[in-house]
This record gives C-alpha cells, sequence and structure tokens, in this order.
C-alpha cells in the first residue's frame, strides 16, 4: 500500500517549508514580543473602507460577482492606474481583479509558461517567487542583487542571464529590501527587455510607498506596455490585506489566459471585498499621502538608530522595511534574529527567509507604530552592545 | 508639514529630547524650533485628552447655536471675540447655515449653565437667539475615539 508522502507531486515535494513560516512558529512560542516582522501596515483599514463593507453587506451584495471582478471596480482601478502608473489599461478586456497580487502573480506565470521554461528574478526577493515558478513547471534563476548597489537590479546582469529565458520577474520597490528602480536604470533594464524579447511580471505592490519622487513603472518606456503584465493590489497602501483584493493588468490576449485558468480556479474575488476597494480608490489621494509620510518618519528615525547601534541598514527609498547588514556582530542572520528574540523579545525576519542572497542579513519591518519602534530600537541597540562586549575582537573590527 | 509638527500632533507629551531622537536633530534645535512655532502662534498650546467619566470632574457640557446680527463695522468677529472670552466657553466657531456662532460651554452643574446662558450669553448686545443642546454622552473627541477597537488579530510575522 502507499504512504501518504508517495502521492505527493515531485514538484511540490521539492519545495522546502518557507522559512518566514518556520520563523513565525518561534515567535509565535513566546509572548510578549515587539514584532518588526510584520509584512504590512499594523493598522487596520481606513474606516471608510470598512464602513463601505458594513455597507455591501447591509444591502445583500453577497453573490458571484463577474469573473474579472465588477466593472465598478475595474473602472477605478484604470482610472487609479492611469494617475499613478501613467499607464491607461481598458477596464473591460486589460484588467483582471484577483484574490491578492499572490494569486496575480501565480495566474501569470501559469498562462505563460510551458514547463520547463526559465523565469528570471531579483533575489533577494518576496518569498513566493521561486516557489511559484516551480508551481507552474518553470525553471527559476535567481539574478543576485547585492547591498553595494543598494540591491538595484542592473541591467547587464538581467542581459547576461537572459539567454534561453521566457520571463522577468520584478519587484520594486522591493520586499525585502526597499530597492527601488528609476530613470535611467529602468529605461536600461527595458532596453534589454526589449532586446532579450523577456516578457515582464512586474509587482509593484509597493509602489504608493514611494519615498524620494514619484513611482516610477517598467511598463511607462518604450515597448514595454506589450510585454508587461503589471501587478498591484490594496493590501499595503490601504492597510487591507486581509481583504485579499489585487489586480493584473495587461494586453487582452494575456489576461484572457490567465482568466481562463481564474475563473476555474477561484471564480471571482470577493464581492465584499470588491466593495471596499471601490470606496479605498475613491478616497486614495489623502490615504496614502498621509501613510506614505508616516513611514517615511519611522523609516528615518529607525534607520539612524540601527546605523548608531553600529548595524548597517540599506537605505530604502521604497517599500517598509530596512534589510540590515549584521555580518559585523560575527552572526548568521539567523543566529542574530533567534538571539535577538531571545534575550531582547523583538522579533525580526532572517535574511536567508528571502533567499541565499539574504544571509547576513536581517528584515525589519517600520509599519509597526512610532512607540514600538523606539523601544524595539533601544532593545536592538542594547543587544548588539552586549555582543560586542562579549567578543571585543569583533569590537576591534568595526 | 514639518515631522516635528506631525508628531506632536499625535503625540503632544514628549520630550525635546526624544523630539530629537525620532527626528534626527540635536535636542537644541528642537527646542529652538518649538520657541519658534509657539511665537508665530503655530502651535497653540498642548493639553491632554481625558474621559471626563473616569476623572470625576466631567460636570455638564453644552453645545449652543446662537444667532447674532452681524455689524457694519467688522461683521461677526467683534461680538464672537466677546462670547469666546468667556472662560466657560470651551470653543467658538462662525458657522455657514441656519445661525451664526456654534459654541461650547462646560460647567460644573446644569443650573451654572443654564445659568450663563440666560444670563451673559442671552444678553449680549447682537445676540438674537440661542438654542441650548446639552450634551449625554461623548464617543469621539479631538480625534480620539472613546470606545476600544477590539485588538485585531495579526501575526506576528508575515511575508
Amino acid at each position: 500500500m502507499k504512504k501518504a508522502d508517495d502521492f505527493l507531486a515531485e514538484h511540490v515535494k521539492g519545495i522546502p517549508r518557507s522559512g518566514i513560516r518556520d520563523f513565525f512558529e518561534i515567535v509565535q512560542k513566546r509572548g510578549d514580543v515587539i514584532s518588526l516582522g510584520i509584512g504590512e501596515p499594523d493598522v487596520s483599514a481606513p474606516w471608510a473602507v470598512r464602513e463601505a463593507a458594513i455597507y455591501s453587506l447591509e444591502h445583500g451584495r453577497t453573490g458571484y460577482t463577474s469573473n474579472s471582478g465588477t466593472l465598478k471596480l475595474r473602472n477605478e482601478i484604470s482610472a487609479y492606474i492611469e494617475k499613478i502608473f501613467g499607464q491607461r489599461y481598458i477596464p473591460e478586456s486589460e484588467i483582471l481583479v484577483t484574490v491578492g497580487v499572490s494569486e496575480a502573480i501565480d495566474l501569470a506565470l501559469r498562462a505563460v509558461l510551458n514547463p520547463g521554461e526559465t523565469v528570471l528574478y531579483h533575489e533577494p526577493c518576496y518569498v513566493s517567487y521561486a516557489p511559484s515558478i516551480t508551481l507552474a513547471h518553470g525553471r527559476g534563476k535567481a539574478i543576485r542583487t547585492k547591498a553595494e548597489d543598494g540591491f538595484r537590479l542592473d541591467a547587464k546582469a538581467v542581459a547576461e542571464a537572459a539567454e534561453g529565458a521566457k520571463v522577468l520577474l520584478l519587484n520594486f520597490p522591493t520586499n525585502p529590501t526597499g530597492a527601488v528602480l528609476r530613470g535611467r536604470e529602468l529605461d536600461a533594464l527595458a532596453k534589454v527587455c526589449v532586446e532579450k524579447n523577456l516578457l515582464v511580471i512586474s509587482d509593484e505592490i509597493y509602489a504608493e510607498l514611494s519615498y524620494e519622487g514619484a513611482h516610477e513603472s517598467i511598463v511607462t518606456r518604450p515597448g514595454m506596455r506589450e510585454r508587461t503584465i503589471l501587478l498591484h493590489g490594496l493590501s499595503k497602501a490601504f492597510a487591507m490585506t486581509g481583504f485579499r483584493i489585487g489586480y493584473a493588468c495587461a494586453p487582452a490576449p494575456l489576461i484572457e489566459a490567465m482568466m481562463k485558468i481564474h475563473q476555474y480556479a477561484i471564480l471571482c474575488a470577493s464581492t465584499l471585498s470588491q466593495e471596499a476597494a471601490v470606496e479605498a480608490l475613491r478616497g486614495a489621494e489623502g490615504t496614502t499621502h498621509e501613510a506614505r509620510e508616516s513611514y517615511r518618519i519611522r523609516r528615518d528615525f529607525l534607520r539612524r538608530k540601527l546605523e548608531e547601534a553600529g548595524l548597517k541598514p540599506t537605505n530604502p527609498a521604497g517599500a517598509f522595511y530596512l534589510f540590515v547588514d549584521v555580518r559585523s556582530t560575527g552572526l548568521t542572520s539567523r543566529e542574530f534574529a533567534l538571539q535577538l528574540l531571545e534575550e531582547e523579545k523583538v522579533a525580526v525576519v532572517p535574511g536567508e527567509a528571502f533567499g541565499p542572497g539574504g544571509e547576513g542579513f536581517v528584515r525589519c519591518s517600520y509599519s509597526t507604530a512610532l512607540d514600538r519602534i523606539e523601544v524595539a530600537a533601544e532593545r536592538i541597540s542594547r543587544f548588539v552592545k552586549k555582543l560586542r562586549q562579549g567578543q571585543p575582537q569583533l569590537a576591534a573590527a568595526r | 508639514m514639518d515631522p516635528l509638527l506631525q508628531i506632536l500632533k499625535e503625540r503632544g507629551r514628549l520630550s525635546s529630547g526624544e523630539l530629537a531622537q525620532l527626528t534626527g536633530k540635536t535636542e537644541k534645535e528642537v527646542e529652538k524650533a518649538l520657541r519658534q512655532y509657539e511665537a508665530d502662534r503655530v502651535i497653540l498650546g498642548y493639553q491632554a485628552i481625558l474621559d471626563s467619566d473616569k476623572t470625576g470632574h466631567g460636570g455638564v457640557r453644552a453645545v449652543i447655536e446662537v444667532k447674532i446680527t452681524p455689524e457694519r463695522e467688522g461683521g461677526f468677529d467683534r461680538i464672537a471675540a466677546r462670547v469666546a472670552r468667556y472662560p466657560e466657553v470651551v470653543s467658538c466657531q462662525l458657522m455657514s447655515g441656519g445661525y451664526d456662532l456654534l459654541i461650547v460651554v462646560e460647567g460644573p452643574d446644569l443650573k451654572r449653565v443654564a445659568g450663563f446662558v440666560s444670563e451673559k450669553l442671552s444678553t449680549i448686545q447682537g445676540v438674537i437667539s440661542t438654542a441650548t443642546h446639552f450634551q449625554l454622552k461623548t464617543y469621539k473627541e479631538a480625534g480620539v475615539l472613546f470606545l476600544q477597537d477590539d485588538k485585531a488579530e495579526r501575526l506576528s510575522v508575515s511575508p
């Protein structure tokens, strides 16, 4: 007789457990932890958004919607995208509402990949990219970005890796590094994508959280609109993670192919959440501006405190993470995170969870409230100081 | 807005030292900036927001709609200033719509607030009429909710 394990598909068996999930379970066992480990805003969705959800329930809007999402929402998305990304998409044929950007990534990969085809992605990166490629029967090829380049993606590195690749998966601003691509770097990257005939799947979920000037999308560069699937959603900018609303914008044939999978696997995103999303996008301007300014204060504060403690945080131009170089402590990123949790009850995420290129770094999220960040920063400083006192040779090496 | 003001708006109780830490300025720079803001009357004051049901010194609060006659020179300003100067008046605003001034009055008990309205407010020259509404319960004040949201369950570590 077969064991339960024997029924599993080989490509699923090969996917390792998520490093974040492992670490989460350790943190869960300890009470009273200040967490800089969260990948979401620490506030609830704006009240107007929550109220819209209640209104929609009161009025009995509890049925399915169109597979693509309500036209009302797609119209709002179209107007919003045109405003902040500078690109127009036709609501009826070029926009698909999904269950978070996570679903949209899965759909995009499954819609375009034949088994064994190669997807380039930059790393350290969001935890789902490599597994999603594997699950779509693709072959992932990581391009390592480096701390000394601010973890930005170099167009030359893409050109060198592009031989035989079909897709380039991008995420700027980047989780976990906060890196942003702009101006000429983006021009150069777009040029390589056209020359090498790459399809780009661009996850721009942190677009609103760009601190040094407005967000720039690769889709605005010459020749890119027809070869880009632009992914965005409401989770981060509107603190709506639990509503699970994302969307894909792309030329009609690509959206149509993604739709084929979406309609059979998911049918439609939650009706209630779609109603809430309409309200969020209508009141967007004030919400996102306020959030950005508040994050900026927290970012500047935490970065300064960590620098004073002798650590080397990145200078993130986007998202709400600092990727902090802890190599000078002599610890691996996992040891650092575990000991910090043990001794000072502060949770940060070991960089290795975001791929081998994250080793030596930890991710500190500054989406936590400022007064909590103050305490956390104090504790991290104390922890690093103790480490250095215990290891005089490291203090000297600084 | 200056991050210093943004932080103070939410957390008015922070010391100059803490503000310096948060904004990356020196303590001296923060104090200088604060003095300037105070001198320019950008910062008008620092107050705690109290739940008077809990302090036990609640007293009585009334919102009063006041109709007044605008004057040839100065419009509503002179009478409004005259009303606003009473210490019983907590806030005083000129409104559009069916009345002119909306004022909030506080007193130790109903009788004193009623007395203020009938003896002082109504008798000011130019005041045509008043409509007094006594406050029953506070749900939100100065942007602060008096009811507490349930603590939302949030994962301590998430991707």
